[in-house]
């Protein structure tokens, strides 16, 4: 079942004069198809592996079934390249015939895809955080339960500005929109509530080392904002702690920096550190007990981003299904409940979502603990109904230009 | 004897045509239609690539940008500039040619592991330039190109006309490589690989057929390029990554260089295990791992002249058998 998902027999009864075999009798409900895009192999795998573990263990926990049929997963690899992104979607739709896709894990993956998925009809329920696919450029086919790359840091900016009383932060991370994305969020609501981003500094992805960044870390910032992806956030704040700043200048991180699926790795120098995030394994709602249990159970490790961004997505999806019959074929009218249902027991909390199809729900700040045996981001503070954006005007954010390198301007920084 | 040879050489071509317009009907739909089409785009790659290695024993690790560079050229003038798409698609082939001609004079002054690691750098150079130069190029997102166009009302966004689109292109650039192959530049190209200082004494001027060589590879391979946007309607820098350059060189020195269905099998092979064999086995790169060690082990000049060997070998062993009696 791992390994070879269809047999060669699928393949041949996908020829054309066979296609009326596969319809099945009319008294049972055919199977609901549902497509899934991640990422197993190539440098994004351990993320698209995770989104993989939180999909699989919903449907499990679920007997298979949602809104009472049963479910036939389509799994593929796009490898983390956009072109094979596409290749895959469009096995989805026209070969694996799915009436919807989840995934697709990273921004340009989703990028490459929505034009297509959105003259096919397609619904996709994304784990990537792409701002302007829920703002500027808005589908109609697209939802998100997880978080724009904002939707979280500019929470952060406001706790380290008013809570944490910061007034100097030096922010830093990858060189990929999704970085700059978070830090321009963060900047933005830290600056209006009073703090000053005084240095960025953009390390390239692949960074073999980040020596050279942490040397440059002015001394008079109080604190160091990092918002990496993947097992950079791991290895930037090893070398911190190792360059002897750990201790002396504290990190807070955005939601994927200090990752729960990364903390066994980074040990218990993460103690004590602060990020922001929608999720944290030590909620205490139900469903969420009995997912982290699952998840320790299953895979010996906690549910991150990538986890509980699937694990989230799928009870949305049964939510809607249930609230319509289970019928996912009229796709407008999924799409419809999608968007308009108020989810009020997820793993993350309530949800509901935005006209864009960007989710509403709580962002935390959480803290790294030891819980048992455990390191986990407990969340100390829960901001609550959080929207992508955040507190100011939506049409007056909207006529912005979309967050980047250069947006907003930077006020404090010196050349 | 000349004429029996020729057209049992222009035999397989006219089985390729053949193929090529009756596979929208074999296919079992429009995603193995989108398979084909890509297979073709990438095979043209692989043919413009195999101009430098098979013919002029040049291996290069850059041209992964002339699929890229086009594309960019074509997306930004069509869906930024507005520009209608003939202008914008000739803009991308000069923009590639005039890379090209660039990327020859610089790679040129040095021959084997130098010119590798020239092509490399080159290569490199232009990636880091879409990953980084985020006004122009969109950095890691990307642009997308809204619609394919549309000429004397052929709607190329439907799959079969845009494949038979491809395929044209594709048979047009092909006769092409093979009139080049057996033209006397064809030849003296061959020349400079075996023997550039022979070639030099003889008078030929060895940098210059080998920068025009770069330049038709460029400008074929920029074909490509334009045919990839307008596929995937989509670009960004991973198309021109360092594994996207390495696949393509795959693909000639697993089908076999120096030879015009040796690329088009590498590209089957490659994409095929990429796009389809990847659905069904999680571990699709140990599959071609291991296609790439058994070939290297056993047809290591590559797969169509390995098999030819292969023929020939068989042929004598039976002609052998059957002289004694």
């Amino acid at each position: 079942m791992k390994i070879t998902r269809r047999n060669a027999l699928r393949l041949s009864l996908a020829a054309p004069g066979l296609a009326a075999l596969r319809r099945p009798a009319r008294a049972a409900q055919p199977p609901i198809r549902l497509g899934f895009l991640t990422v197993k192999t190539g440098p994004l795998a351990s993320g698209g592996i995770q989104m993989e573990q939180g999909l699989t263990l919903f449907l499990k926990e679920q007997g298979g079934k949602l809104a009472g049929r049963s479910v036939e997963l389509f799994t593929e690899d796009t490898g983390g390249v956009p072109a094979n992104a596409l290749t895959k979607a469009q096995a989805l739709v026209e070969r694996d015939k799915v009436d919807a896709v989840v995934g697709p894990l990273a921004a340009f993956e989703l990028l490459a895809i929505i034009g297509y998925t959105d003259r096919q009809k397609m619904p996709v329920l994304a784990v990537a955080a792409a701002e302007n696919i829920s703002q500027r450029t808005p589908s109609p086919w697209f939802l998100r339960c997880t978080s724009s790359s904002a939707q979280a840091s500019q929470p952060m900016g406001y706790y380290a500005a008013k809570t944490l009383g910061y007034r100097k932060v030096t922010m830093i991370a990858d060189d990929i929109t999704y970085g700059y994305e978070q830090c321009a969020g963060f900047m933005r609501v830290f600056e209006d509530n009073g703090g000053k981003v005084i240095q960025r500094l953009w390390p390239p992805l692949n960074a073999p080392d980040y020596g050279t960044y942490i040397a440059e870390i002015r001394p008079d910032a109080d604190a160091v904002f990092q918002a990496f992806a993947g097992a950079n956030g791991f290895r930037f704040t090893q070398q911190y702690f190792e360059y002897g700043l750990g201790g002396r200048k504290p990190i807070i991180a955005g939601m994927t920096g200090i990752d729960d699926s990364i903390l066994p790795q980074i040990g218990n120098i993460a103690l004590g550190l602060l990020s922001t995030c929608f999720y944290s394994p030590a909620l205490t709602y139900p469903s969420n007990k009995t997912f982290v249990a699952a998840m320790r159970k299953t895979y010996h490790a906690d549910p991150g981003y990538y986890s509980a961004g699937t694990y989230v997505t799928g009870q949305v999806l049964a939510a809607a299904l249930e609230k319509i019959g289970g019928k996912i074929e009229e796709r407008e009218l999924l799409m419809h409940t999608l968007r308009t249902s108020v989810v009020p027991e997820t793993a993350r909390g309530p949800v509901r979502f935005d006209q864009f199809g960007n989710v509403i729900g709580n962002v935390y700040i959480r803290k790294v603990e030891r819980v048992g045996s455990w390191l986990v981001n407990v969340p100390i503070h829960t901001f609550h109904d959080v929207s992508q954006f955040w507190t100011f005007n939506q049409a007056a954010f909207l006529k912005d230009p979309v967050y980047s390198k250069t947006w907003p301007p930077t006020r404090y920084i010196e050349h | 004897m000349s004429l029996r040879c020729s057209a049992a050489r222009s035999l397989p071509a006219l089985g390729l045509v053949l193929l090529l317009a009756v596979l929208p009907f074999i296919l079992p739909g429009p995603f193995y239609i989108a398979i084909a089409h890509q297979i073709l785009i990438y095979a043209l790659l692989a043919l413009s690539l195999d101009i430098l290695v098979g013919h002029g024993g040049m291996i290069s690790l850059a041209q992964a940008a002339f699929l890229g560079v086009p594309a960019y050229v074509y997306v930004g003038l069509s869906a930024r500039a507005g520009l209608s798409p003939l202008p914008a698609a000739l803009s991308a082939l000069a923009a590639g040619t005039a890379l090209a001609g660039l990327f020859g004079v610089l790679a040129l002054r040095a021959r084997g592991l130098g010119f590798l690691m020239i092509t490399l750098a080159l290569g490199q150079v232009v990636w880091g330039l879409a990953y980084r130069w985020v006004d122009l190029t969109g950095g890691d997102n990307g642009m997308r190109l809204s619609a394919r166009p549309r000429p004397f009302g052929l709607d190329l966004g439907r799959p079969i006309p845009f494949y038979y689109f491809v395929s044209v292109i594709f048979l047009a650039a092909l006769f092409f490589l093979r009139r080049f192959a057996r033209s006397a530049f064809g030849a003296s190209l061959r020349g400079t690989r075996d023997q550039p200082r022979r070639m030099a004494m003889l008078g030929h001027h060895v940098f210059r057929i080998r920068w025009l060589a770069f330049i038709y590879s460029g400008f074929l391979g920029s074909i490509a390029g334009v045919l990839f946007a307008l596929s995937f309607r989509f670009i960004s820098p991973q198309t021109m990554t360092l594994q996207q350059a390495a696949e393509v060189l795959l693909m000639v020195i697993l089908g076999g260089p120096g030879t015009l269905a040796g690329p088009l099998i590498g590209a089957v092979i490659i994409t095929l295990v990429k796009t389809v064999v990847s659905s069904y086995v999680a571990r699709w790169y140990t599959v071609l791992g291991l296609i790439f060690i058994g070939v290297e082990l056993f047809l290591p000049e590559g797969l169509v002249p390995g098999f030819a060997r292969l023929r020939r070998r068989l042929g004598a062993a039976l002609l052998a058998r059957r002289r004694p009696a």
